[in-house]
């Protein structure tokens, strides 16, 4: 491997190391810069919150499962580097002293950076900007009073400073195998069915930091370009695999406001930063948010082998728990679904609302017309080894007046649509019950009466 | 005068810029050695093959340890030395370390302790309170017992009983900085170890034991955790004593830090444990008897559980004055991670389970719960006869402990028993523990937040809300904190200070506290700044370090800045003793004469320069450094019997908190939180504010979102921040209002000051008795909530099902 980026605004370039060696170990334990600390090496706590800048902007992202291959051609920015260059102080990192955000200061550096990254891009909801790191002393107070304070201040010139660097910066080859288009992927894909593939790392950077697996052969896509496109097609949006959940949230936060909801609680800023919709898919995970939605739209997914398209039902690919119908060397390549649904109501439930897994997450997109409803997509994810329409209650809606009489009696169907598994998340009595009630949420919910307990203040 | 400022955490700037160092951030020699466990996969069994030869084999492996390598097992306990650092011949949980890799990386010693091949024959395990009760397995002969009055028949004669079954979850510490240690050899065997430990006097009295070494040999230092909360008071014994022991093997430094998920496996949490309870009460929910049984889970060794749920006992009374109650504890033994210390040490369990009972017999009476409370609190201290008084004085003939292998600084010690009279329940009440309330404080405080909070108001307007509401029902609860302060093992009780002051006038501030995040530091040099009358920069703030105060207690029971506080102020107070009496003698008039003020030394008219007069003093040849002593007067106390005045005070607060749940999902967050607390005249009113708002959102969230799930093999579920789930950013509450009392302490702590590090972790209590009203608002009065803990979406709905009678 050979790759260069900039750190702290000074080009570096990488030999020898493995392509999968995290950001965070190399930064500790070869460049002695240990500012950015491990909290759970698996991106849940953001203590590892550095800065990456790249023609699309600069943004958080966990070091601790980003790997040094996706790297290459961008500027790294850390804790140190947030300071100014004769060891100023950012105005985060002074407002962090001045309104006492710091305790025991080892989540501090990631959130000084967390809160650097959104100062700089004007980003002024701090809950959610902070919601991926975890604080155990404060209690979140004083932290969200530093950034209030800071939002007002210059963006200090050297934070802007990686952008004009990166112009004038010749990575040159990474050493690594990094397509450039979707047609190089496919190529190689084929060529290698067994590789894997690495678009964010939120998923696959575990298996090397908590299953301490040997990943080879790899192929990173985050130069895909033609995969990380959003295209309005005939009141649908063709969403590249390459997207990420950063960049789908805001295509869809104003035309579909409710899966826009969904995805601001879909992990944290460093998660969807880095995390892709293709590989949201492609891992088929049961528990995963866009599925659910996805399938309550009505998504196409399209899938790629070789020169080879296909496209199906996005429910269809999904079989079994963790087996899906995508052949040897074929990938995900997009999903395209319609652009509005005014009916579409996305519930997700966790133990905690934000960075938290789905025990159940519901999407309703019950279509009514004169008073009959004329077609009802149900998906729910968390209640089956695979995100599952929920077809007995969809059967029990068409074609019947839009009652809560009828809700009733879907909820009672829907109990034959289901088996869910007992879990750390939720018992398998609780996801049934539920997963009913969200439907008579959603019933309640398209009356106009108010059933989420995120909009109600003291 | 520096004390009383609300001066930012000394490290505050380094913290922000990522220059303040925590043990992984150390230099290391190049032939450091990385360690890393091999753990256990079942929850009891007999080991009956152990093949680590691929473990061996891995790359970068130097060595690999297993109990036959070590015939002599170094043991980890705190308390009753029952927790060798490897499992021998048996393992009592999942998670419990079976072999030792020593390489050279992290990684890769990480890698090879999975390759190790364990068989087991598994035997029988015990994994909840049920199964230990069934089994009769637990620590101490049988459950303690600690009466006063006649419950039983108080409960019997009263015209209303009220009982019922609480179940309480534990809690993960979830420090930031996972545990971490690493060990330096040093020439003729001495050891300095680096730990992240609340307990550096325990580290080195256990690494001293592992390597037969005299304590003087082994130097524990530590300039910061990141993040403790009890779980490094105990919990970091095994990394050092692993550290010490590869190193003195191989002869080459040794760091040994956990992945996260090892951390949550292998290391203690806050205990477990169900409540029952049953209450005779009047028509005015005014309670007449009270009988409480705790059944605890322990886990697998005894670590510091005694001392835990006898905290929780010492809490079961909380504001409330109870003239006939019983109180009967189990500690049982399971086939677990060894619960141990967390924030509060037993108290909010103890204190959850009688703010129950007040929710619980309100609800029962119709009576608004905040009047129930009201109307059992102690009596207000003005009414009180202060005189009551020092039990300590009544108390005499104390037994003293075992000597020889006995951790003497350990709150798993032995405590010593005595004998002595019970001052009457007079006009000062007494505890279940007879111990007389001469600083109840409740009343006004509480009313105080009542007006504050528009308690009553919100209430009414919450009522309305509700009826117009069909999903979702919104709730409110107040409840008061009374949390005594101080070690119930009375000779933990002292503490020891260094003081330099050089020759230039600086001052260097060594004492045997640590810092874990609560600013204690800060604190500490403020006081010290505050008697040589210069500014806090002054003094500079050093790693707390075994070779330069020995013996120190755990930085533990809230107690950092009244012992080290007290005892650094002594030191201080000798050397400006001898300083002011070389410059009185300079002007011929009285030592008393000289004052310390605004960074000068003021005398017969003359202002002289703080450093000026150090160095006159040097050159007179007048000692410049002392150490400091302080014990905590007053305190005395049995544990067998349950008698005495373990507390030198208690330290006092009340919390509002509104909450809004969904009937549909359970789903539920905290609205609103008014939180009052109690830190008698402040030594740092912005270090306690963060102590207070952080401490109610930790302990909301061991209430609400901080489940613990072990499946039924006794591994658990929840091993990482995906999946145990601490509050996040916006779960804190909208509007948070936060106020300190403020009013001295009556008792002579350091800066009349009051102790703050766990006492506001139980303000939290007031979102779960929060939700329960919501929860209650879903039925027709007629079913009460009984809501478990913690509340999670899944509970809230199951009770907000009971209510509606679905169930």
């Amino acid at each position: 491997m050979s790759i260069a980026f900039l750190l702290n605004g000074t080009p570096v370039r990488i030999e020898g190391e493995a392509p999968t060696r995290t950001l965070l170990d190399w930064l500790r334990d070869v460049r002695g810069l240990t500012g950015t600390k491990e909290g759970c090496n698996e991106g849940d706590c953001g203590a590892c919150t550095v800065m990456v800048t790249d023609a699309s902007g600069s943004k958080a992202l966990n070091a601790c499962i980003l790997f040094l291959a996706q790297l290459h051609g961008k500027a790294v920015r850390t804790v140190e580097g947030v300071s100014g260059p004769q060891g100023e102080m950012h105005p985060v990192q002074a407002a962090m002293v001045a309104h006492h955000g710091s305790q025991c200061g080892f989540c501090t550096p990631g959130f000084v950076v967390s809160m650097a990254v959104a100062h700089l891009n004007g980003a002024r909801d701090h809950d959610d900007q902070l919601a991926g790191n975890l604080c155990r002393c404060t209690g979140y107070a004083p932290i969200v009073r530093a950034a209030e304070a800071a939002a007002g201040e210059a963006v200090p010139e050297w934070m802007i400073a990686d952008r004009e660097a990166l112009a004038g910066f010749a990575a040159g080859e990474a050493g690594v195998f990094r397509p450039a288009d979707s047609d190089a992927l496919a190529e190689w894909y084929l060529a290698n069915p067994d590789g894997v593939l690495v678009a964010g790392a939120t998923d696959v950077g575990l298996w090397v930091t908590k299953q301490l697996r040997e990943l080879a052969p790899v192929a990173f896509l985050g130069g895909v370009e033609d995969l990380k496109g959003i295209e309005v097609q005939a009141g649908q949006l063709h969403v590249g695999a390459c997207v990420t959940i950063s960049a789908l949230r805001d295509a869809v936060a104003e035309r579909l406001p409710s899966f826009g909801e969904l995805l601001r609680r879909y992990a944290s800023v460093q998660v969807r930063n880095a995390a892709t919709i293709g590989g949201n898919i492609a891992n088929g995970s049961p528990i995963g948010d866009g599925p659910p939605a996805l399938i309550a739209l009505g998504a196409t997914l399209h899938l790629r082998r070789g020169d080879e398209m296909r496209v199906m039902p996005l429910e269809d690919f999904f079989l079994e728990y963790r087996k899906q119908d995508r052949r040897s060397g074929e990938f995900v390549a997009g999903v395209s679904f319609p652009e509005f649904a005014p009916a579409l109501r996305c519930y997700k439930i966790s133990k905690r609302f934000d960075q938290d897994i789905s025990a159940v997450c519901g999407c309703f997109n019950v279509t009514v017309e004169g008073g009959l409803v004329t077609s009802a997509r149900i998906a729910f994810g968390g209640m089956a080894g695979v995100p599952k329409r929920a077809a007995l209650a969809e059967a029990a809606l068409v074609g019947k007046a839009w009652t809560e009489a009828l809700v009733e009696a879907a909820a009672e169907a829907m109990a034959g649509d289901f088996s869910p598994l007992s879990d750390m998340r939720a018992s398998a009595g609780y996801r049934m019950l539920t997963a009913q009630n969200l439907l008579r949420r959603y019933f309640q919910d398209l009356n106009g009466v108010p059933v989420s307990v995120l909009e109600v203040s003291a | 005068m520096s004390m009383g400022k609300p001066l930012p955490h000394d490290a505050a700037p380094l913290h922000v810029t990522g220059q303040a160092r925590y043990i992984d951030d150390l230099s290391f020699p190049a032939n450091a050695l990385h360690l890393a466990f091999g753990l256990s996969t079942v929850a009891h069994g007999e080991i009956t093959g152990l093949d680590l030869s691929a473990v061996r084999a891995a790359p970068g492996v130097v060595a690999v340890l297993s109990a036959e390598d070590l015939p002599e097992m170094p043991d980890c306990s705190p308390s009753a030395h029952d927790e060798p650092l490897l499992a021998v011949g048996t393992v009592h949980y999942v998670g419990q370390p079976v072999f030792l890799v020593v390489a050279d990386s992290h990684l890769a010693a990480r890698k090879a302790a999975r390759l190790g091949k364990v068989s087991y024959r598994e035997l029988p395990a015990l994994l909840t309170v049920d199964d230990a009760l069934a089994a009769n397995s637990r620590f101490e002969q049988g459950p303690v017992v600690w009466a006063k009055g006649d419950a039983s028949r108080a409960i019997s004669s009263a015209p209303r009983v009220v009982e019922g079954s609480f179940e309480v979850g534990g809690q993960e510490h979830f420090y930031l900085e996972g545990q971490v240690a690493a060990c330096l050899p040093q020439e003729g065997g001495d050891m300095v170890v680096h730990s992240s430990t609340q307990h550096p006097t325990e580290v080195q009295h256990k690494v001293a034991h592992a390597l037969h070494l005299p304590m003087s040999s082994v130097r524990v230092e530590v300039r910061r955790m990141g993040g403790g909360f009890g779980g490094k008071e105990s919990q970091g014994n095994a990394l050092a004593i692993a550290c010490a022991v590869a190193a003195r093997l191989t002869g080459r430094p040794t760091r040994m830090r956990y992945d996260r998920d090892d951390d949550m496996v292998i290391t203690g949490k806050r205990h477990d444990l169900r409540i029952l309870y049953r209450a005779g009460v009047d028509d005015e929910g005014r309670i007449l008897g009270l009988e409480f049984t705790h059944l605890f889970r322990c886990g697998w060794s005894q670590d510091l559980s005694l001392p835990v749920a006898d905290r929780a006992m010492l809490h079961s009374d909380n504001c409330y004055h109870l003239a006939h109650v019983r109180i009967e504890s189990h500690r049982l033994k399971t086939n677990t991670c060894s619960a141990t210390a967390y924030r509060g040490f037993g108290g909010p369990q103890g204190m959850v389970g009688i703010e129950r009972v007040m929710d619980h017999v309100a609800f029962v009476v119709g009576r608004e719960p905040l009047e129930v409370r009201k109307s059992n609190f102690y009596r207000a201290m003005q009414a009180a006869d202060a005189s009551g008084g020092d039990i300590s004085a009544k108390m005499k003939g104390q037994g003293s402990s075992k000597g020889g292998e006995v951790d003497l600084t350990s709150r798993g010690a032995a405590a010593p028993v005595g004998s002595h009279a019970l001052p009457p329940d007079g006009r000062v009440q007494t505890t279940p523990y007879h111990m007389p309330v001469e600083d109840f404080i409740g009343h006004e405080l509480v009313a105080e937040l009542e007006r504050s909070s528009d308690y009553r108001a919100r209430k009414a307007e919450i009522a309305r809300w509700n009826a117009g509401s069909p999903v979702l029902k919104r709730g409110i609860a107040l409840t008061p904190v009374k949390f005594g302060i101080s070690f119930t093992l009375t000779w933990l009780n002292q503490a020891g200070a260094l003081v330099h002051v050089y020759q230039d006038g600086s001052i260097a501030l060594n004492h045997g506290g640590t810092e874990m995040g609560q600013g204690l530091f800060q604190k500490v040099a403020q006081v010290t700044a505050s008697v040589f009358g210069v500014d806090t920069a002054m003094v500079k703030i050093t790693a707390t370090d075994t070779g330069k105060v020995p013996n120190t207690s755990a930085t533990a029971a809230s107690s950092g800045s009244d012992l080290n506080g007290m005892a650094a102020k002594a030191a201080a107070e000798t050397i400006r003793g001898r300083l002011a009496e070389f410059i009185a003698e300079k002007h011929q008039v009285e030592p008393s004469a000289v004052r310390f003020v605004d960074g000068t030394v003021r005398v017969a008219g003359e202002v002289y320069d703080w450093a000026r007069v150090v160095a006159w003093a040097y050159q007179a040849r007048v000692s410049l450094s002392s150490t400091g002593y302080y014990a905590t007067p007053k305190i005395i106390w049995d544990r067998v019997k349950g008698t005495g005045r373990p507390f030198f005070y208690f330290a006092y607060g009340a919390a509002v908190t509104e909450v809004v749940i969904d009937r549909l999902t359970g789903e539920n967050r905290i609205l609103r939180a008014d939180l009052l607390h109690d830190t008698g005249t402040s030594l740092n009113p912005a270090l306690d504010i963060g102590q207070v708002e952080g401490a109610y959102v930790q302990g909301a969230g061991w209430l609400t979102t901080e489940e613990l799930v072990w499946d039924g093999k006794g591994r658990l579920a929840t091993h990482a921040p995906s999946t145990y789930k601490i509050p996040a950013c916006s779960d804190r509450p909208d509007v948070f209002n936060v106020a300190l009392w403020g009013k001295p302490n009556r008792e002579d702590a350091v800066g009349k000051s009051k102790a703050v590090g766990e006492p506001p972790f139980m303000l939290g209590i007031s979102a779960l008795y929060a939700l329960s009203d919501a929860v209650a608002a879903c039925g027709d009065g007629s079913v009460y909530p009984a809501l478990d803990a913690p509340a999670t979406a899944e509970r809230v709905l199951m009770a907000v099902r009971r209510v509606e009678g679905r169930v």
